[in-house]
């Protein structure tokens, strides 16, 4: 299988779904500038520069979607959606139901967020658990190459609007992309690692810190199953209940902030429809309620790491911490 | 659909004022009695929704805001779904998921109407792009808003984006010196909309909007403007809210003298008054329109009263496609 890194996977998915639908287009600050192999091979009326200017940016996606395109566009970091929110929320998402279904919406808005770059909360916020609670969105965060490409193209070809959530630390990871056609359905988790004792739910990038912390945890005897959500909205509520049944034992873990984050929802919809199978109390490990800090001790800090995972999952299995 | 690219008969202009006027009092007269929420009426603004969309083709497409009802008349629609729309009944154009305040009428080309003020600005360019890139289409996309939603940001983004990417929009400021209950002169450094417009590189026009055929005859030269070159275009009608913000509401904070002055040129009269002075409307005539105007309001009202409320499934349909 090729092995290549995230932002070569995104650029393939986009490359790809307008090769094979012509009215699939991409603009948005800078991206004419940077995605030139996509000017060359598309010309320039399906890749276009834009002013900076959020706002009428995703604006325009709305209203080129319900008149017969599938927009792709690029509002680069995270936080500038708080420019184009009534475009996102009160139209994309709202105006196929408010007209009874008289349009559709076929858009894409890619994002970046995270901890990594050092950038400060103007450019670092995860902010899609507001797009989560707002009706007729849908939202995807990946961790792999292999699900960023996929799930990119199967949101470009779905009906709907999708906000596209890219972890900034996880653009040059490489990994394993399956040769041709690959698509990921949204809506559905990944079980990365199976295991009996206890589940770690995540997505983006602390899913690989549940990873090495299952790997951890494994040298101490404890078999815990990682589930990578992949879609926030749809949420694989199925996947997390019957890991969360299997196990008893469920930790959630992520960088957006604990109150009101996917992680809470994940709790709650494991207290309403698991309760009766859990060993132990639903844990969250999330990002704290401050604005992301620069400094990079700072910034890592922010983030739930691999030993607070372990200290975690061993916390509700009940072992003794480790000397 | 009456529109062509034709003018129409200054009659026909004449009639479209007074269906917009009569289904709009119809609709005060409902919310006085407390069964519709949240209406917000154009009365006294009509000649500028009838002379712009009267000017259009079925071709283009229309992006409006929560004074609608002028604009979706104009085009055609049918006002006994309208009025079901706003009571919330299933037969209404949005099945009864809109209200009043965002009706769209793809049907008939009125897309994407949106309530939050600026909205259809913000909209707009992408609805036109669409049309840029579909081979053979020359239709154009007029959007109406007012002076309130000049003062948005996503204002000066539209025009601009529309200038630079070469947008075939007819921007339709309705300035009616209103912006929810805040006048015009607390909220803008000079009396025109137009000059905002002009400073963004567009062909920018003011017009009497309570003139009918003069807004009509600006309204078709730009489009035709727009047409030929591509470029967008921006018209101003200067025109006045007669009332409240919404219904019901006493004005209080409106200057008697003002308004007085303003219903003294009410759109409807004036051409009427014209029609009347150079012999081509009698009073028979316009009776008759009255009535026949009269009769068409009676029945959407009656149709709209008898029609069903969603059943309650409906909730969950069309959120997403």
């Amino acid at each position: 299988m090729p092995v290549i890194t995230v932002n070569d996977a995104i650029s393939q998915a986009i490359a790809e779904e307008m090769r094979r639908d012509p009215s699939v287009l991409m603009f948005g600050e800078g991206v004419a500038t940077k995605r030139r192999e996509l000017v060359a091979e598309f010309g320039a009326a399906r890749v276009r520069n834009t002013p900076l200017a959020e706002g009428i940016i995703a604006g325009t996606a709305v209203g080129a979607a319900a008149s017969g395109l599938r927009p792709i566009v690029d509002l680069l970091f995270a936080p500038f959606l708080c420019f184009a929110m009534d475009e996102i929320v009160n139209s994309a998402g709202k105006l196929r139901y408010m007209s009874g279904g008289q349009f559709k919406f076929p858009m894409v808005v890619l994002a970046m967020s995270g901890a990594g770059w050092t950038v400060g909360a103007q450019h670092n916020h995860n902010v899609e658990a507001w797009f989560v609670h707002s009706p007729g969105l849908k939202v995807v965060m990946p961790s792999s190459a292999a699900d960023f490409k996929g799930l990119l193209k199967a949101a470009i070809r779905d009906d709907n609007p999708v906000l596209f959530f890219m972890d900034l630390a996880l653009g040059y990871q490489s990994g394993e992309v399956p040769a041709g056609e690959h698509l990921v359905p949204l809506g559905r988790a990944a079980t990365l690692r199976e295991g009996r004792d206890v589940t770690l739910v995540s997505y983006a990038k602390t899913v690989h810190y549940c990873v090495a912390a299952a790997e951890t945890l494994a040298g101490q005897g404890i078999s815990a199953e990682v589930i990578d959500l992949r879609s926030l909205k749809p949420l694989d509520e199925a996947a997390i209940l019957a890991s969360a049944r299997r196990t008893g034992r469920v930790v959630v873990v992520h960088e957006a902030s604990r109150l009101c984050g996917v992680g809470a929802e994940v709790a709650a919809l494991v207290a309403e429809h698991a309760f009766d199978a859990l060993q132990a109390p639903v844990r969250r490990l999330t990002g704290p309620d401050t604005p992301a800090p620069s400094s990079w001790p700072l910034e890592q800090a922010f983030v739930p790491q691999a030993d607070a995972i372990v200290a975690a999952a061993r916390e509700l299995v009940g072992a003794r911490a480790y000397a | 659909m009456q529109h062509s690219e034709q003018a129409p008969s200054p009659l026909a202009l004449l009639e479209t004022m007074m269906l917009i006027r009569a289904y709009e009092e119809a609709l005060v007269g409902i919310a006085a009695g407390g069964n519709a929420p949240g209406t917000c009426t154009s009365v006294g603004q009509e000649a500028a929704a009838a002379g712009v969309v009267r000017a259009l083709t079925p071709r283009d497409r229309i992006l409006t805001n929560h004074r609608s009802a002028g604009h979706l008349l104009a085009r055609g629609a049918d006002p006994g779904r309208m009025i079901a729309e706003v009571l919330g009944k299933r037969t209404g154009y949005c099945k009864g998921k809109s209200g009043s305040l965002h009706i769209s009428a793809a049907e008939l080309g009125a897309v994407l109407t949106s309530t939050i003020v600026g909205g259809e600005l913000s909209l707009a360019p992408g609805v036109a792009l669409a049309r840029t890139m579909t081979p053979g289409d020359d239709g154009i996309v007029a959007t109406f808003f007012g002076d309130g939603a000049a003062c948005e940001g996503v204002f000066h983004e539209s025009l601009n984006l529309a200038v630079v990417w070469k947008l075939p929009i007819l921007y339709v400021c309705e300035n009616n010196e209103w912006q929810a209950f805040v006048h015009r002169r607390e909220t803008m450094p000079m009396v025109h909309v137009r000059d905002w417009a002009a400073a963004h590189g567009l062909v920018a026009e003011t017009v009497d909007g309570n003139d009918a055929e003069a807004v009509h005859a600006a309204a078709a030269r730009l489009a035709a403007r727009i047409r030929a070159t591509g470029e967008p275009a921006f018209l101003e009608t200067l025109t006045y809210r007669t009332r409240g913000h919404y219904e019901p509401d006493d004005q209080f904070y409106v200057d008697p003298a003002e308004l007085a002055a303003w219903q003294a040129r009410d759109p409807i009269e004036l051409l009427a008054n014209r029609l009347r002075a150079d012999g081509r409307l009698d009073d028979a005539r316009l009776a008759q329109i009255r009535a026949r105007v009269a009769a068409v309001i009676d029945e959407a009202v009656a149709f709209a009263n008898a029609s069903p409320y969603p059943e309650t499934a409906e909730l969950f349909t069309d959120v997403y496609a």
